[in-house]
């Protein structure tokens, strides 16, 4: 070994001139720059004047440079968005054009459909029924055999594509069961509650459950049908099946029939293609209960 | 280069120094900012653009108050993985009546520039009292009070004065109105038709389902708003822009 790195400075007998600054008689040495930082910083200017040549840089009067390369942002973007869309032109064509049940009979579409309608499904759907299309309390579960408008492949095509009592579109599907709060008395409301409970398990008190049934089949059954087995084509919810949308304990029960339920979704017909909801259409048909 | 030698005359005077300083810092400023003032792709026009109606301009403020510009940006980028998810990429006039603009820097949470219309009120009531009800996966706080917040009419006058002392153009009529346009917006069976006439693409709902006017009422306004009011079927881009 030899002894510790002379790291002092490297001239003591003045050799380098010094900046000339002295500050309490402390001074500065002049050192030329590393070279290597030197040559660098010289090529950055360089590369900066071909790069605002070739690329929108300096502000004029009306405009900017527009650069020899002709690079836009919102050109770049089309140009991604188009060969995208072309990569996809034809099957997509095919997608949009093909009657419904037949995407499920061409596997080749019906594989493009589902991966796409995954991502579709991640994107646009997801929030509101859940990343696994498992549901949130007032937000339907995609994944049972449970529903509301109709589980074939029309029918999810169009509640996707139309949405659900939205006031956007004049075609969205539209049910709206009044608020029971200002028709019936409490006591209507609570032995309403208990019959509709005992549909589908054990009432709260069953002593009510005859008088429910009797305010049931005056008030409810118009929509729900008898036995409370719901009606698609009017928007009514089976009530029969203990699977429930907002809860089917007493207490939700009876603020259901109070205050009355009216769950929008939004018209996807005028956020997504054609192609985009044939293949949504799909991905939730096949997650488990389509018809 | 003999004036370069004079450095000793900046460097012993702090006076000069901060002056010439700031001379060099304003040479950057007019350079980098000043073109946007006059600049055509940065004042393009677009159609339906209009100053936030009150509940929404209220809405607006409940927003900045909480710091959602914290987690979540209103900034469609021009990039394909962004426009696929959110929707066209924003434009420089959907943020001119924004004082401040909420653009934000950090996305926490997806950006929030076209959430309007995306979900019913009901999921924005669900979510902003318990995200976790509806997304499972969210790290979103709970913003229930919202819901229990009532608020008046008293000062949406002024808010909207102060708007147009810093350049929204909101009318005479629309301050006089304010108080009444701030109500009836939250009440669908108000006589809206000049709420309306006055904002144009005002959705006129119960927000949250509530009686009376709550913070809720007036954010779901804001947020059910934005990136709505652009009509993008008039819309034809500018690649040079």
């Amino acid at each position: 070994m030899t002894g510790p790195k002379d790291t002092g400075p490297k001239d003591l007998e003045g050799d380098v001139p010094t900046t000339g600054h002295s500050w309490d008689g402390i001074e500065e040495y002049d050192n030329p720059m590393p070279r290597w930082w030197l040559y660098t910083f010289y090529a950055c200017i360089v590369w900066a004047i071909g790069y605002s040549i070739a690329y929108p840089a300096w502000p004029l009067i009306s405009g900017a440079t527009s650069g020899l390369l002709g690079y836009s942002t919102r050109g770049q973007v089309a140009d991604e968005m188009a060969s995208a869309e072309a990569a996809n032109a034809e099957i997509n064509a095919q997608l949009a054009a093909v009657d419904l049940p037949g995407i499920l009979e061409t596997p080749e579409l019906q594989q493009y459909a589902f991966s796409k309608g995954a991502a579709v499904f991640r994107t646009n759907c997801s929030q509101c029924h859940g990343s696994g299309a498992a549901g949130a309390k007032g937000f339907p579960n995609l994944l049972d055999d449970d529903w509301l408008w109709g589980g074939t492949m029309e029918d999810i095509h169009a509640t996707v594509t139309h949405g659900i009592r939205n006031t956007t579109d004049p075609e969205a599907r539209y049910s709206e069961m009044p608020a029971f709060g200002d028709l019936l008395s409490r006591s209507e409301i609570a032995e309403a509650a208990n019959y509709v409970q005992s549909l589908s398990g054990p009432a709260n008190d069953p002593t009510l459950v005859a008088a429910g049934q009797t305010v049931f089949e005056e008030n409810c059954t118009a929509c729900h049908m008898d036995g409370g087995i719901g009606s698609r084509e009017l928007g009514a919810p089976n009530l029969s099946d203990a699977v429930w949308l907002y809860g089917g304990d007493y207490d939700t029960l009876v603020a259901t029939i109070t205050n009355s339920r009216f769950g929008v979704m939004p018209d996807w017909g005028s956020r997504l293609t054609e192609a985009d909801i044939r293949a949504v259409t799909t991905y939730v048909h096949q997650l488990g209960g389509g018809e | 280069m003999a004036f370069l030698d004079k450095h000793k005359i900046l460097e012993t005077n702090v006076t000069l120094l901060a002056v010439f300083s700031f001379v060099v810092v304003a040479i950057g400023g007019i350079v980098e900012i000043a073109p946007l003032f006059y600049l055509q792709n940065t004042i393009e026009k677009v159609e339906g653009m209009r100053p936030y109606s009150p509940l929404e301009l209220t809405g607006r403020d409940i927003y900045v108050r909480e710091g959602c510009y914290v987690c979540h940006s209103q900034m469609i980028r021009p990039m394909r993985d962004e426009v696929e998810r959110y929707g066209h990429y924003s434009l420089a006039a959907e943020s001119m009546y924004d004082h401040p603009f909420q653009w934000g820097s950090k996305r926490t949470g997806p950006d929030l520039a076209r959430v309007g219309g995306r979900y019913s009120d009901e999921w924005h009531v669900a979510h902003l009292r318990d995200p976790e009800s509806v997304v499972p996966e969210s790290i979103m706080p709970k913003y229930a009070f919202l819901g229990n917040t009532r608020i008046e009419a008293t000062h949406v006058q002024d808010l909207l004065k102060t708007h147009r002392l810093v350049g929204v153009p909101y009318t005479d009529e629309m301050i006089q109105n304010a108080a009444v346009d701030f109500r009836n917006q939250a009440n669908p069976d108000s006589d809206y038709d000049a709420l309306l006439e006055r904002y144009p693409g005002a959705q006129v709902r119960n927000f949250d389902n509530e009686p009376g006017i709550s913070e809720m009422d007036a954010l779901i306004a804001y947020l059910q708003m934005l990136g709505t009011l652009v009509d993008f079927s008039t819309f034809t881009p500018d690649d040079s822009r």
